[in-house]
């Protein structure tokens, strides 16, 4: 198999003897060679006279681009896309940018440089090397330092190459490759890998699935199940009267929470109650909003008692009775605020000027449908 | 010894007579220019004073510290250049000379020097335990005290090694360098909140000594690094110094500039971030009526140019380009120290000879001194057992 020759090689004992050999092949012309040593030896770049790495460039231009490409977003976010007032600074407050450019930056430096250092200088994927699995690889890995010249180099010769290493105390060998060998490409897409990938998938989903729904609620891993705290209908000891929550002050009211005096007192609602707001556009648009959701499931979209809950809950009366209509604005207040018969009370629902919009929206309703001859012309 | 140490220039060279020269007109200079501040303004001399007063200290303190720094790192690419930090750090005993004058006019400086505003005042009032004259000069004196002898102890040891060649200087070298680390970073701190952040009594910042630490180190490395490169370019030390040589003062300076752009921006940061009234004036006086343009230069000119200046491998070995970083770094060094002082007393930023006068006459009496130093010592600590390992130092 093993049929082309790749490179001649030769082992030295010491960094010394390395160094001498590889300036001594270095002047004798060579371009095509390298050397391998089990440690980095200092001065190996000057005495193979390689170039310098061009490897910073690419470090450099990769902490421009992340640095840029982080405070352009940051910006965009903070200051276009979701301004947010943060501590009563500016929306654009470069400061605070600074700590994770700096960080994208030296990510995105970091990962570029290893990724294009693989990519394109090393030309991955290099499956295979002549070199790799050789005794000459094994000894200049463990404790030998070796140089290898290529039989590609323009002026090679094996036997002035041979005499060339001899001369410098090498122990001279030949490294033969097959092209076959060399030129293996890996098949992505042959079954068995196929297979293998979908096997992973699997495994790694259902170990997952598992993990999250099921394990973490079997015991011992249920312990976030079990936390110190006051469920509903159960007794506290912490305070000496049992409740989980303490009661308000007496006396007292929170702030944002206007009492409501008028509970079961329809009559009083209705006398003392008077709608602060004026049916402007606006007054009558929240109105409908609020109405269409939360009245409009059983009343129906124009208040006639048509929705399609009918027949499955006692009918809801029509808001166009005379009744309803002889309400002064308070009764109907204290219908949404309190609830009736089956209808529920909406105060948590529904805030105290959209209850009054929603009843300026139903006087709405019922001058529609009872129009007078007046309000024709 | 060995081969390689006849290639060093044992003898007791000269400086070159055109830097002598400059380090006494600059002294001249300076002492006349002083002269004339104090006649003409005194308050604001005495503001000046100051600046020269931390510069001197940043320069001579920290020199101390890069020595004990070799010893404790064990570093061998700066053994060979030790005696120029050593030379450096003899302009210690100038400090008392620079601080007298400084104390005569401690209530032209200090506000926290007048009992008066201290009892009207209760957050003064509060600190008048810690900040009052008395122990404000006692911790001077401790401090001073300190530095000098563990500047003592290490130039006695280095300087014997160079007759007698005994390895047991450096080890006793090593166990005070290991003592003086953690004394430097408290004594340092203390020195920076008392001479600096007391300008301003009632502001605090706790990275302030780490921040005054960092602008001294780099400026004490700018000067060993100018001084090395252009002796070495004009022979002294030994033959063969290598880009190596240079490359490691670049990367150091590198590493610590960037050091001094994180922690400046850290204090700025969490000042700004936090927005707290009793902490933000100090940076909002020096981001108004001018002194933005300062700050902004101080950013530019300590951080961003210089930078860019060495962040190159081949830019940290070029000779012409480590002498300009390291001049443009004490310059910047001087626009620190008059950006932390002069805001305090000043609405707007000021210039005229009264700024000049104390930079001319520190930068000359540091020549000056070398100069001295070099001419009675050797510029290459011959006994030194790391010295053949530091010539032949490659990366």
């Amino acid at each position: 198999m093993a049929n082309s020759l790749y490179s001649i090689v030769a082992t030295f004992e010491s960094p010394d003897t390395i160094i001498k050999a590889a300036k001594a092949v270095r002047d004798a012309g060579y371009k095509k060679f390298d050397v391998h040593t089990p440690f980095p030896v200092h001065g190996m770049d000057k005495a193979m006279s390689l170039p310098e790495t061009k490897l910073g460039f690419v470090t450099l231009a990769a902490a421009i681009l992340g640095a840029v490409g982080m405070i352009s977003f940051a910006s965009w976010v903070a200051a276009v896309d979701y301004p947010l007032v943060i501590g009563g600074k500016p929306y654009w407050s470069w400061p605070a940018f600074v700590p994770v450019t700096y960080e994208i930056a030296v990510l995105a430096s970091v990962v570029l440089t290893v990724v294009i250092m693989i990519v394109f200088f090393f030309k991955f994927p290099n499956i295979s090397h002549p070199l790799h699995d050789t005794p000459y690889m094994k000894k200049v890995s463990s404790d030998k330092f070796g140089v290898s010249i290529q039989a590609q180099d323009e002026l090679f010769n094996e036997k002035k190459v041979r005499e060339l290493l001899q001369s410098l105390g090498g122990n001279v060998d030949a490294v033969y490759y097959s092209d076959e060998f060399i030129n293996f490409k890996p098949q992505l897409f042959e079954p068995k890998f196929l297979l293998l990938l979908a096997g992973i998938a699997m495994a790694s989903s259902a170990g997952g699935y598992l993990l999250w729904n099921k394990i973490l609620f079997l015991p011992p891993y249920d312990w976030m199940m079990e936390q110190q705290k006051v469920k509903p209908q159960m007794v506290s000891n912490f305070y000496s009267d049992k409740f989980a929550m303490r009661q308000p002050v007496e006396g007292t009211v929170a702030r944002g929470y206007i009492p409501y005096p008028y509970k079961d007192k329809p009559d009083d609602a209705g006398k003392y109650l008077v709608n602060p707001l004026l049916p402007t556009k606006q007054v009558l648009e929240l109105g409908k909003k609020k109405f269409l959701t939360f009245c409009s499931p059983c009343h129906g979209n124009f208040g006639q008692g048509d929705s399609r809950l009918r027949g499955q809950f006692p009918n809801p009366p029509s808001l166009h009775s005379d009744k309803v209509r002889g309400w002064p604005d308070g009764n109907i207040y204290h219908v949404i605020t309190n609830g009736q018969n089956v209808m529920p009370s909406y105060q948590y629902q529904v805030s105290r000027e959209e209850r009054w919009a929603i009843i300026l929206y139903i006087r709405t309703l019922q001058r529609a449908l009872n129009a007078k001859e007046s309000d024709l012309q | 010894m060995n081969e390689h140490l006849n290639n060093i220039i044992v003898a007791k060279k000269e400086l070159p007579s055109s830097l002598v020269k400059l380090g006494w007109v600059l002294t001249m200079l300076g002492l006349v220019l002083v002269g004339i501040s104090y006649i003409t303004d005194a308050q604001r001399a005495v503001q000046n004073n100051l600046i020269g007063f931390t510069f001197l200290a940043s320069v001579s303190v920290g020199a101390v510290f890069f020595i004990a720094l070799e010893y404790i790192a064990g570093a061998v690419w700066s053994t060979p250049f030790r005696r120029v930090t050593e030379f450096l750090a003899a302009t210690l005993p100038l400090l008392i000379i620079l601080a007298i004058p400084l104390f005569m006019n401690m209530h032209n400086l200090f506000e926290w020097t007048h009992t008066d505003v201290v009892t009207s005042d209760k957050v003064l009032h509060g600190k008048a335990s810690y900040l009052n004259v008395n122990s404000f000069t006692i911790r001077f004196a401790v401090m001073m005290a300190i530095w000098m002898l563990f500047y003592l102890v290490f130039r006695k040891h280095s300087f014997v090694q160079d007759l007698n060649h005994d390895q047991k200087h450096t080890s006793i070298n090593i166990k005070f360098a290991a003592v003086f680390i953690p004394v430097y970073a408290i004594s340092i701190s203390l020195f920076a909140f008392d001479w600096l952040m007391s300008l301003t009594p009632h502001w605090f910042s706790t990275i302030f000594g780490v921040y005054y630490f960092i602008g001294s180190i780099v400026c004490t490395l700018s000067v060993i690094t100018y001084l090395v490169v252009s002796l070495a370019e004009k022979g002294y030390f030994f033959k063969g110094i290598t880009e190596d040589h240079y490359y490691s003062f670049g990367a150091l300076l590198f590493a610590l500039l960037s050091f001094w752009a994180y922690i400046a921006f850290s204090q700025f940061m969490l000042i700004w971030y936090a927005n707290l009234p009793e902490e933000n004036f100090w940076f909002i006086a020096r981001w108004k009526n001018g002194w933005e343009y300062i700050s902004s230069a101080l950013a530019l000119f300590h951080f961003w140019i210089p930078y860019f200046m060495l962040v190159s491998r081949p830019s940290k070995m070029n000779k012409g380009n480590l002498k300009r970083t390291a001049l443009l770094l004490i310059a910047a060094h001087f626009l620190d120290l008059y950006w932390m002082v002069m805001p305090t007393f000043h609405a707007s930023p000021v210039f005229s000879f009264h700024e000049l006068a104390f930079p001319m006459l520190t930068l000359g009496l540091i020549i000056v001194v070398f100069a001295i130093q070099s001419k009675k010592y050797n510029m290459v600590p011959i006994g030194d057992p790391k010295l053949e390992r530091g010539i032949d130092f490659r990366l």
